[in-house]
């Protein structure tokens, strides 16, 4: 089973079509996605070697009931156990993994859980991503707010209470620059305790600009460490060089950034290899940035305009939920952030059990948090969303559920210092 | 038992010896774990009190319970001075904890880098408690640079492992002056009763009540722990509790003059 996700537009040129069709079915039309582009930074690192060989190495399908039994009874996960939890033959012991995960929870996280929200500010992209909304060939109402837009969603999102902002940008250096992007962090100093960036990867001395700016955490997903699966799935743009994105969270720390968060988009390649190579990255990393918070997320693949089949295939939730406690257990102490693509009755389980952040009030659209919070319709412009949500809790439902579940909602447990 | 057995900080008289963090646990739960508890001083993590939510920490908390802000999230004396300062401005009062961590796994705290805070800060006029590794050396020169107690930790934060470092905190008890308040790591009312048997002046816990069932049951259990283990300590516990044995007889009895 494979989704498809080539669609095409009656909205593109000719040539821009046949330029599609030649990307998507001639792979030697396509750039290299090992070589980096101009400008891009080469750091010196071996973190990428140490995760693509343990990734490279592992069978899970080679693990045993026995094998899952010694992980579990084992104080700490070493990396062996984690392959263990994260192959198939642990899947009958989900309920004794949940279990263990809790406590690993509770003893670094005690009984909270944390909200934000995200704010795309641009949903301009060059980048040809097949599975994703923003990509440049799919027809969507393209737009980029200004400051004084990007302030008054600010406003409407600090008046629900929220205190945590994520900012995001579709991946376009051109439309939505290193500049702009740091204007929005000020504007977002403003207006929140913290501030986060999901934008695309950029080189050592602007992630310190964006730091003194106001930013003190960036996301860059790998989406996957598959780099075969990578190259097939992100055709064109800066996006498809895979090293430069790999060593994103390095060139982040190292250009000031408090903490770092990681992710493979689960559904896209193997997902067992994914998840493996996801939390090997943030746990080579920590080894040599004993500093660092780090945080890993688990989204899965959404459907997304102009396509509606798109599903995250052999990742169901059973399977979301062993690798969300295998990543618990391996990693005690890092976040784990849970997002609106997955309902509300998962999350508020998964809460309980090893997550400790979720979004609220999100929308991945651009410029429509008024309609959005207060109902209130207006004619100014929007931009269509990344992807759907599933869970679209707003920030006070989020508040109660969570302490429904018997949990402490925390909006802000930071200091930019 | 001795009376008026009180435990004296930075000149503040307190009857408790059992210091409650407030991190991890509902809001709604703190006014009964401080009545249940006894305690007279509440932790408070600048970063978490750093809020608008409605449900402010502050809130909670009782009149007449000192407040403990720690500068949790410093990962060097500079940020840890910032933050401190930034607690006086909350207005939550001169005590402060120092707590500096260059290690996100298991929040081991940076011992030059907190002897370097608890100076400035102790010269600002801060009651400096400051969370370290416990090691002699260190902790005297935390105490030359102004520290009003000084907090070693039992075992990792969270990890309710219990006295790991038990004879390391017993070097602390005998050779440094001020009150030794043994913090992190304690999982168990039990531990924390054999800390105070040992003379810790007092138990900082947490994530052990956090995590408990019913936390104002488990704080009265910490408190009664703590109780019995300060009356142990100054009732002169028997010799098969104390360090080192006692032959039954006298190993001089040859000595004839």
């Amino acid at each position: 089973m494979e989704n498809q996700f080539f669609v095409d537009s009656e909205h593109l040129s000719p040539a821009a079509l046949e330029k599609k069709h030649l990307l998507e079915t001639d792979p030697s039309s396509r750039k290299s996605h090992m070589e980096y582009l101009p400008g891009m930074e080469v750091i010196e690192s071996d973190v990428c070697r140490q995760v693509l060989s343990q990734m490279e190495d592992y069978d899970p399908s080679a693990y045993t009931a026995q094998d899952v039994r010694t992980a579990l009874d084992h104080d700490t996960c070493s990396i062996e156990d984690f392959k263990a939890l994260l192959s198939p033959a642990a899947e009958p012991f989900l309920e004794e993994m949940a279990q263990r995960a809790r406590m690993e929870t509770s003893k670094h996280f005690g009984n909270t859980v944390y909200l934000f929200t995200p704010l795309y500010i641009a949903n301009y992209c060059e980048n040809y991503c097949v599975y994703c909304g923003f990509n440049c060939y799919n027809h969507i109402r393209r737009m980029k707010l200004d400051l004084e837009q990007i302030e008054h969603e600010m406003q409407i999102i600090a008046d629900s209470g929220m205190e945590e902002i994520l900012l995001l940008t579709g991946e376009s250096r051109a439309q939505s620059d290193v500049q702009y992007i740091g204007e929005a962090c000020k504007l977002a100093r403003k207006y929140f305790r913290l501030v986060g960036l999901e934008i695309y990867p950029v080189n050592t001395d602007e992630y310190q600009y964006l730091h003194q700016c106001g930013a003190d955490y960036v996301t860059v997903f790998q989406e996957t460490y598959d780099r075969d699966r990578y190259e097939s799935l992100h055709l064109q743009g800066h996006k498809r060089v895979w090293p430069y994105r790999f060593d994103a969270q390095e060139r982040a720390l190292r250009g000031g950034m408090r903490g770092v968060a990681f992710s493979a988009l689960l559904g896209l390649s193997d997902f067992r290899k994914d998840a493996l190579a996801s939390a090997l990255h943030v746990y080579y990393l920590q080894r040599k940035y004993p500093h660092a918070e780090m945080s890993l997320s688990c989204p899965r693949l959404r459907p997304i305009i102009n396509n509606d089949k798109i599903n995250p295939l052999d990742v169901g939730e059973t399977q979301l939920c062993q690798v969300i406690c295998a990543y618990r257990i391996f990693l005690p102490f890092v976040g784990i952030t849970v997002s609106s693509r997955e309902s509300a009755s998962f999350r508020n389980g998964i809460v309980k059990i090893a997550a400790t952040k979720v979004s609220a009030g999100v929308s991945t659209g651009i410029g429509d948090h008024e309609s959005k919070y207060t109902g209130k319709e207006d004619d100014a412009a929007k931009g269509d969303e990344q992807f759907e949500i599933d869970d679209d809790r707003s920030l006070d439902t989020m508040y109660r559920d969570m302490s429904g579940e018997g949990l402490q909602p925390v909006l802000n447990d930071y200091v930019y210092v | 038992m001795k009376n008026n057995d009180k435990l004296i900080i930075g000149g503040h008289e307190f009857q408790s010896r059992f210091i409650l963090g407030s991190g991890k646990y509902s809001m709604k739960l703190i006014e009964a774990a401080i009545r249940d508890a006894g305690a007279e001083i509440i932790t408070l993590a600048v970063r978490r009190a750093n809020t608008k939510d409605q449900e402010s920490i502050l809130d909670h908390i009782p009149e007449g319970v000192t407040l403990l802000p720690n500068t949790s999230g410093a990962r060097n004396a500079q940020e840890a001075v910032r933050i401190a300062r930034l607690a006086r401005e909350l207005g939550c009062g001169n005590f402060i904890k120092v707590e500096i961590m260059r290690d996100t796994k298991y929040l081991l705290p940076d011992n030059q880098e907190t002897i370097k805070a608890t100076e400035i800060l102790a010269k600002e006029g801060f009651v400096v408690m400051p969370y370290m590794y416990p090691d002699l050396n260190a902790a005297r020169d935390m105490v030359n640079a102004g520290a009003a107690t000084i907090m070693p930790l039992a075992s990792p934060i969270g990890s309710n492992k219990g006295l790991a470092t038990r004879e390391f905190i017993q070097i602390l008890i005998d050779e440094i002056d001020l009150p030794i308040i043994v913090d992190a790591g304690i999982g168990r009312p039990s531990q924390a009763c054999e800390a105070m048997e040992m003379g810790a002046a007092a138990i900082m816990a947490n994530t052990a009540l956090a995590t408990a069932g019913d936390l104002p049951l488990m704080a009265a259990a910490f408190r009664q722990a703590i109780e019995a283990g300060r009356k142990a300590y100054l009732s002169g516990l028997g010799r098969v509790l104390t360090r080192g044995a006692s032959a039954s007889d006298p190993l001089t009895g040859f000595l004839r003059d």
